[in-house]
């Protein structure tokens, strides 16, 4: 018989319950009493500030949100979390540097490059390689480095992603060295660049960049709920995630989902890339690694498995991280700790996270 | 020649050796049944038969055809179709969306919507709740989702896992009188059941398993009246 586990959610009973209570209660107070102290009482910075805080976490929010759906688009179908997730990003970043670097040696007239005459064609390219290395990447990873452990334990296809991530880091160092390479956006991106909008005494700069990422990740995320609501790839997707043997009785083939959504995980980690160098600006062989993890927080606090979960969760760690700081008023340099405190704050507390549900039955 | 052969099938779950030489044939415009207790291996043919499990030995041949060498998919595109055991309703797709499953590999936009119609007819409930998700239909409701999607695949062949299980005793009565019109137009019809009372008035021929093994083989009519099935599988003395 095909073995049939409910993955139960751990329902904390007696005591713990109290001892969750009393550490949300306090956490609460806390933190409303930390926003009483920057806001009304000693208020450390102006509405600008705060607005420029926001802005910074929307725009960080929706590239953390459009590679944690990745992570959650596979743990939806295949039940474990893909670790290499965050490298493969990192590759799609790269496609798009080079394609900046080409068309920014080629001139069409001696002063002009490629690049700075045709900005919205370069960008358009620079996203399309992106997004064909990093599906691509995705696409060999499933067949090279999971597809021959399916029907194994869950632990070993989550070792083997470890062992990926780390290979595809190693060849990276190899193929672009360990130097931080400089993303050479088209003039009119100029990093800093922006309309600025006044807000009490100051102004606040709202950059290309940053506009350029929030709607190319909106755009995205848009198709990607098109595809997934109304194709009949889509249809084919929610089917093999909810049950794969039903799946493959209504003349499915289970392994080319899997693979077109290891794919479509792939192209939105190559955006996702090429957003990170544009907006960000250096691009090196592990700036996948913090992005991706983030991502895998967000996916988690949003609920893994579900891609409105995800969305919400990216954005929602985004504005967090670049909010917390001055709230909590500590360094921003422990924004970090605030992102991965996150983590394991939702693990503790609401394990199935913001839209999480309890796993059917038949799955798994 | 008969439609489905299955010759000397011997399958595993991992070291369990859980069919072990099971052999069947099935007639085009047939009702065939195979009844037995628990764990007797006939979910395990059936599951055997359209490609889920991998026979370690034996046959399975569709007209001619050895399926064993076919992923699941490409059996199902051959024209078997098999409702699963516990209906396998994909609970957060809608009615429409299940049935459209059905239709998935198709391409005859016009024959889909004849099955499309022939489901709604056969079964008028469904077309009542074809924006509800599969999750929210009664046992009864996901059994009609079940066999209407599979109908959906335009099968020759229709594999049927229990479909009696969990319904009651009035809905088996319409299920199985269902079942019985669908092969009338001319579906063949392999059928799984623990309810062997109501599996052999409506099947032609009968095969009781036991233990992986194929025990006793015989004309439904004949099956009913035989004493070993009688006192194991119809609760008689």
């Amino acid at each position: 018989m095909q073995q049939k586990t409910a993955l139960h959610v751990h329902k904390p009973v007696g005591t713990y319950r109290y001892v969750q209570i009393i550490l949300g209660v306090f956490f609460s107070a806390y933190l409303l009493w930390r926003l009483y102290v920057v806001l009304i009482a000693h208020p450390a910075y102006g509405p600008d500030t705060w607005l420029r805080f926001t802005i910074d976490g929307v725009v960080l929010g929706s590239v953390y949100a459009l590679i944690a759906i990745g992570y959650t688009l596979v743990y939806g179908i295949l039940f474990m979390i893909n670790f290499a997730h965050g490298d493969v990003m990192m590759l799609g970043a790269f496609g798009g540097y080079f394609v900046f670097e080409a068309l920014g040696a080629y001139k069409v007239s001696s002063s002009l490059s490629f690049l700075n005459a045709y900005p919205v064609i370069s960008v358009i390219l620079a996203f399309l390689a992106g997004m064909a290395v990093s599906s691509t990447a995705g696409y060999f990873l499933e067949k090279i480095a999971y597809r021959p452990l399916r029907g194994a334990p869950r632990l070993v296809p989550l070792i083997s992603a470890v062992g990926a991530s780390i290979f595809l880091e190693n060849a990276a160092q190899l193929l672009f060295s360990t130097q931080r390479w400089d993303y050479t956006n088209p003039a009119v991106l100029n990093r800093g660049a922006g309309w600025n909008i006044h807000v009490g005494q100051g102004t606040v700069v709202v950059t290309y960049t940053g506009v350029l990422t929030i709607v190319v990740s909106v755009l995205i995320m848009i198709g990607l709920y098109l595809l997934v609501k109304r194709t009949r790839l889509g249809r084919a997707m929610r089917a093999v995630a909810e049950n794969k043997s039903t799946a493959a009785l209504m003349g499915v083939d289970v392994d080319g989902i899997i693979s077109r959504t290891f794919i479509i995980s792939g192209v939105l980690a190559g955006a996702a890339g090429v957003m990170w160098g544009i907006h960000l600006g250096l691009v090196y062989y592990y700036v996948g690694f913090i992005p991706g993890i983030k991502a895998f927080t967000a996916a988690v606090l949003g609920g893994i498995g579900s891609i409105p979960g995800a969305m919400l969760g990216g954005l929602f760690l985004g504005v967090v991280e670049s909010l917390g700081p001055a709230v909590l008023g500590i360094s921003f340099q422990l924004k970090d700790v605030i992102a991965f405190s996150i983590l394991v704050l939702v693990l503790v507390f609401r394990p199935t996270g913001i839209l999480g549900e309890v796993l059917s039955e038949e799955k798994v | 020649m008969p439609m489905l052969e299955v010759s000397d099938v011997h399958t595993y779950y991992g070291n369990i050796h859980a069919l072990n030489g099971i052999s069947i044939s099935v007639e085009k415009g047939e009702i065939v049944t195979l009844i037995g207790g628990n764990g007797a291996g006939k979910t395990t043919t059936l599951r055997s038969i359209v490609g889920l499990l991998k026979p370690r030995q034996g046959h399975i041949v569709l007209d001619g055809e050895d399926l064993t060498q076919y992923k699941t998919h490409e059996i199902v595109n051959k024209g078997v179709a098999m409702v699963p055991e516990g209906r396998g309703i994909f609970a957060r797709l809608t009615v429409t969306e299940n049935l459209d499953m059905g239709a998935y590999s198709r391409k005859d936009q016009k024959g889909i919507q004849q099955d499309l119609d022939r489901v709604y007819t056969i079964f008028p409930r469904l077309k009542e709740r074809r924006t509800q998700v599969g999750g929210t239909l009664s046992g009864g409701e996901q059994q009609m989702l079940a066999i209407g999607r599979a109908l959906m695949t335009h099968p020759r062949l229709m594999l049927l896992d229990e479909p009696s299980m969990g319904l009651a005793p009035l809905l088996v009565e319409s299920i199985f009188e269902t079942i019985r019109s669908i092969n009338k137009e001319g579906t063949t019809v392999l059928l799984v059941e623990q309810n062997a009372l109501m599996a052999l008035s409506i099947a032609d021929r009968g095969y009781v398993v036991q233990t992986g093994r194929i025990v006793l083989q015989d004309k439904a009519a004949a099956l009913r009246k035989n004493e070993m099935v009688r006192k194991a599988y119809l609760g008689e003395e």
